[in-house]
């Protein structure tokens, strides 16, 4: 008997059809930044719980490279206990032994040419015992100043490429802090590596919530023919976080709201919401239709910002029955600091599918509850044949993603109260993803780990996807920066922030109550 | 955990659903954020002495649980139905939504068997896919199930000869989809030999197999069998059936699209069930071993006589895993068991 299923010629591997891990090509990771605070709380537990799942290379080794001074053992056991630590399970103490068994530390400061000399006799190393030239991707968990500098000298080094083997470069964020600074880097790091190496991080794009979208929009006959102006009214988008700043003084006095959240993540989300269905889920044609939406949005001109913009900082206020200080009066915060903590925009896609439909984003700290979700409101029906005395009568339908903490989509729906009148009120269908699957979701780091060790761009930026984010933030920075006259908005910690926020609201809509 | 608990001897099927949604109706009305699983039934066929052992394994699946267990417990001369309905959730913290997973479990007849569609049908979850595993056997139970399920759960290396239990199971698929424990105790070897011959050169060496040798527990014949009928349908191997006698384990001759293959099946004493390791060679140039090791499998490549060893990182999943993997499998669905099942009937017959 025949049992020929599997093409026999060319590049494809037969074996992988069916399985739901990918194969990945040994590789070694570089962590740039490996004692910092990133690497510790995530990456590592990242990389522990791919080794448990069976999910990393074949053959894996790791390089920490940092500016302290410390023999490999005091890496391996630092990055053992924080593992112990901040694992989402608990180490099985085999993997994690095997894991970090032959992990390497390169001490040095990242300008430091006898580094990346050192890290390339490591490598080679590393090749020897494989036998052949490993994967190599460099992950640049370090201040941003240091993303040209590590590039650079990667660069120099000859470590941008190699032979038989891929060379792959992943970028935290943040990628610039303005337009200008964002394209420098651009140049900076497309100078030593070709587009198709470099991956952008934005740990959001690794949710799972938010590649349900994808699923939610064109996986569902549904939805897709109300995705338009005709039938959708407005769109709102919120980051709301309940904790302060704690102890990120120094790097929130110089970034803010809206270069922390706005720009990446949330216009990421807006992106993914408005794009039109990519012919394929093949990195390059996602992000051709991410690119197109966020191209569409004009970005306001400077004197336009006021009247599609609201910052404000949070005061003195109560969370959850405790007292808590203002912004102003957080540790390492100027005290007449003009940082905001709070952002939200209105903004626009002028494209015929979204034309005059409002996209409202908005996040702040310390708020009263911490919650991103994506809602999506109906535009009204259009003749009603109820009479809505004696009820909340008929609503507009919504459509509610909730990214966190209770992933999941409900659908707000208007049904007849019981009893003898045709009495309406909204309820809703909810999908929970705790209550429909028995999977626990990975990290979001796993994922995008995984996703870059196999050279799968389709969760993460690409060069022009970021200039394009930062040109509809850009004249916001700007208009911002200059107004050095005008107050901040202050609004209470424990609210839903700053009154100002609800001028950017057409007539009869609201922000959503958190 | 927190348990709801409504019991009832001489009961019926509509009773017992009666039962489950209004304990399901009191618990969401004194707290709105408990909310019902939905996402499989599981029906379990047991003998009622041996019905403890399986609830411990239902147990031990982690966070694989069905929404709806239906735990029917066998017993020879039983005539009526005796039922316990067990509603277990976690209170959840503020502001989070928390999983109520339901459990019956009813005791009755052999006599029972025959139409015990009549009897589970009533109870199941509309709308959401039936599974059913019977550990012990009870073939007219799942006769009388099989027209209302949608996915049978068996464990081919339950059955000592492995060609009775692959038949078994090639009858079952046409027409449900079955998931096979023997099948995802190779799970982890399919990943890891389709990982090892990823790279360029490996690939060319894949089709260029000469000998297969597979190493299990004795009691893992099946597993062992699919894991070579997998490889036979992925690489378009003609198979023929494995010779076997007194001195020697199962052995036999695949023709490969290049040559012949070689193919072996030994056993080997180990405590975990499944597979203790597996070698693919072409001729003196390359082989590749993998064999069970702490944290791990160990790999063992020789390329023109350079050899290297080192461990493949991944954590065992225990049967309790690999219960709950099947569990899990419910929802999804392998097009290469089937093939790989038809190989490995022809190399067991």
């Amino acid at each position: 008997m025949s049992t020929a299923v599997a093409q026999q010629t060319g590049d494809e591997n037969p074996l992988v059809e069916g399985l739901e891990r990918l194969p990945v090509h040994p590789t070694a990771l570089v962590i740039f930044g490996a004692t910092g605070d990133l690497a510790h709380r995530k990456l590592l537990p990242a990389l522990y719980n791919l080794a448990h799942e069976g999910a990393l290379p074949e053959r894996f080794e790791l390089i920490g490279v940092s500016r302290r001074d410390r023999p490999d053992a005091d890496f391996r056991s630092d990055a053992r206990a924080s593992i112990e630590k901040f694992s989402r399970r608990k180490p099985d103490p085999n993997v994690l032994e095997g894991l970090l068994a032959n992990a390497r530390y390169v001490p040095g400061s990242f300008d430091d040419d006898a580094v990346y000399a050192e890290l390339e006799r490591t490598l080679a190393e590393f090749d020897q015992q494989a036998g052949h030239p490993l994967d190599r991707v460099f992950y640049l968990s370090t201040a941003p100043e240091f993303f040209p500098v590590i590039a650079g000298k990667l660069g120099a080094a000859g470590l941008n490429d190699t032979e038989k083997a891929q060379v792959r470069i992943v970028i935290e964020k943040p990628f610039g802090y303005d337009l200008a600074s964002a394209r420098q880097l651009n140049v900076e790091v497309l100078d030593e590596f070709d587009e198709t190496q470099v991956f952008r991080i934005d740990h959001y794009l690794g949710k799972e919530t938010v590649q349900n979208l994808f699923a939610l929009r064109f996986a569902n006959a549904l939805f897709e023919p109300v995705w338009n102006r005709n039938f959708i009214d407005s769109v709102q988008i919120t980051a709301a976080e309940d904790i302060g700043i704690g102890s990120r003084a120094g790097y929130y006095e110089g970034a803010g709201a809206l270069r922390d959240l706005v720009q990446n993540h949330m216009m990421q989300l807006l992106a993914l919401l408005a794009m039109e269905p990519p012919a394929s889920f093949e990195a390059n044609r996602l992000r051709d239709e991410k690119l197109k939406v966020l191209e569409a949005i004009v970005p306001p001109t400077v004197d336009q910002v006021a009247s599609m913009a609201v910052r404000a900082q949070y005061g003195p206020g109560v969370v959850a029955g405790t007292q808590v200080p203002g912004y102003r009066d957080e540790p390492g915060v100027a005290p007449d600091s003009r940082t905001e903590t709070y952002a939200a925009l209105r903004l626009h896609v002028s494209n015929w599918r979204w034309a005059g439909v409002p996209f409202y984003l908005r996040t702040g700290k310390r708020l009263a509850r911490k919650v991103t979700e994506i809602a999506v409101t109906l535009k009204p029906v259009p003749h009603l044949a109820f009479q809505s005395t004696g009820s909340v009568g008929v609503q507009a339908n919504q459509i509610v993603l909730t990214v966190q903490p209770d992933e999941g989509v409900s659908v707000s729906l208007g049904a007849k109260i019981p009893g003898s009148r045709l009495r309406i009120r909204p309820v809703n269908m909810e999908f929970r993803y705790g209550t429909s699957f028995m999977s626990e979701s990975p990290e979001a780091y796993e994922r995008l780990i995984l996703d870059a060790m196999r050279g799968d761009a389709t969760l993460f930026t690409r060069n022009d996807e970021i200039e394009a984010l930062w040109g509809i933030i850009d004249p916001i920075l700007t208009a911002w920066h200059e107004d050095t006259s005008s107050p901040v908005p202050q609004y209470a910690s424990g609210s839903a922030g700053p009154e100002e926020a609800n001028l950017l609201l057409a007539e009869g809509q609201r922000w959503r109550r958190l | 955990m927190t348990q709801d608990v409504w019991s009832e001897q001489g009961t019926t099927p509509d009773a017992i659903e009666a039962a489950l949604r209004e304990m399901l109706r009191e618990r969401h009305a004194a707290n709105e954020a408990l909310a019902p699983a939905r996402v499989l039934n599981l029906v379990v066929i047991v003998d009622r002495s041996w019905k403890g052992e399986i609830a411990n394994r239902l147990e031990r699946v982690g966070r694989y649980h069905a929404s709806r267990t239906i735990l029917c417990a066998v017993e020879e001369g039983r005539k009526t139905l005796d039922a316990v309905a067990v509603m277990n959730y976690d209170e959840p913290s503020p502001g989070v939504v928390g999983v109520m997973h339901e459990q019956v479990e009813i005791d009755l007849g052999v006599d029972a068997l025959a139409g015990l569609d009549t009897i589970v049908d009533p109870i199941v979850v509309s709308d959401l896919p039936t599974m059913i595993w019977c550990p012990h056997g009870h073939d007219e139970a799942l006769e009388a199930l099989r027209h209302m399920v949608d996915v049978i759960l068996l464990d081919s290396d339950d059955v000592a000869d492995p060609a009775d239990a692959l038949a078994r199971a090639a009858d079952l698929l046409s027409s449900a989809y079955v998931v096979d424990l023997a099948w995802l105790r190779t799970t982890p070897w399919r990943e890891r030999l389709a990982a090892s011959f990823d790279l360029p050169e490996q690939l060319e060496m894949l089709f260029e197999l000469d000998s297969l040798a597979i190493r299990h527990q004795p009691n893992s014949g099946a597993s062992a069998v699919l894991l070579a009928g997998w490889l036979a349908s992925r690489l378009g191997w003609k198979v023929a059936p494995l010779r076997s006698d007194n001195s020697s384990p199962p052995h036999g001759t695949a023709q490969g699209p290049k040559g012949p293959v070689e193919i072996e099946l030994d056993p080997l004493e180990q405590e975990a069930p499944g597979l203790a390791g597996v070698t693919a060679a072409c001729g003196s140039r390359y082989s590749l071993s993998l064999d069970r090791g702490r944290g791990g499998l160990r790999a063992r490549e020789r390329i023109n006589g350079d050899e290297r060893e080192w461990q493949v990182l991944g954590a065992s999943r225990g049967e309790g895993g690999i219960l709950g993997e099947g569990v899990r499998q419910a929802l999804l669905r392998d097009p290469t068991y089937g093939p790989a099942l038809g190989a490995a009937r022809e190399l067991s017959s």
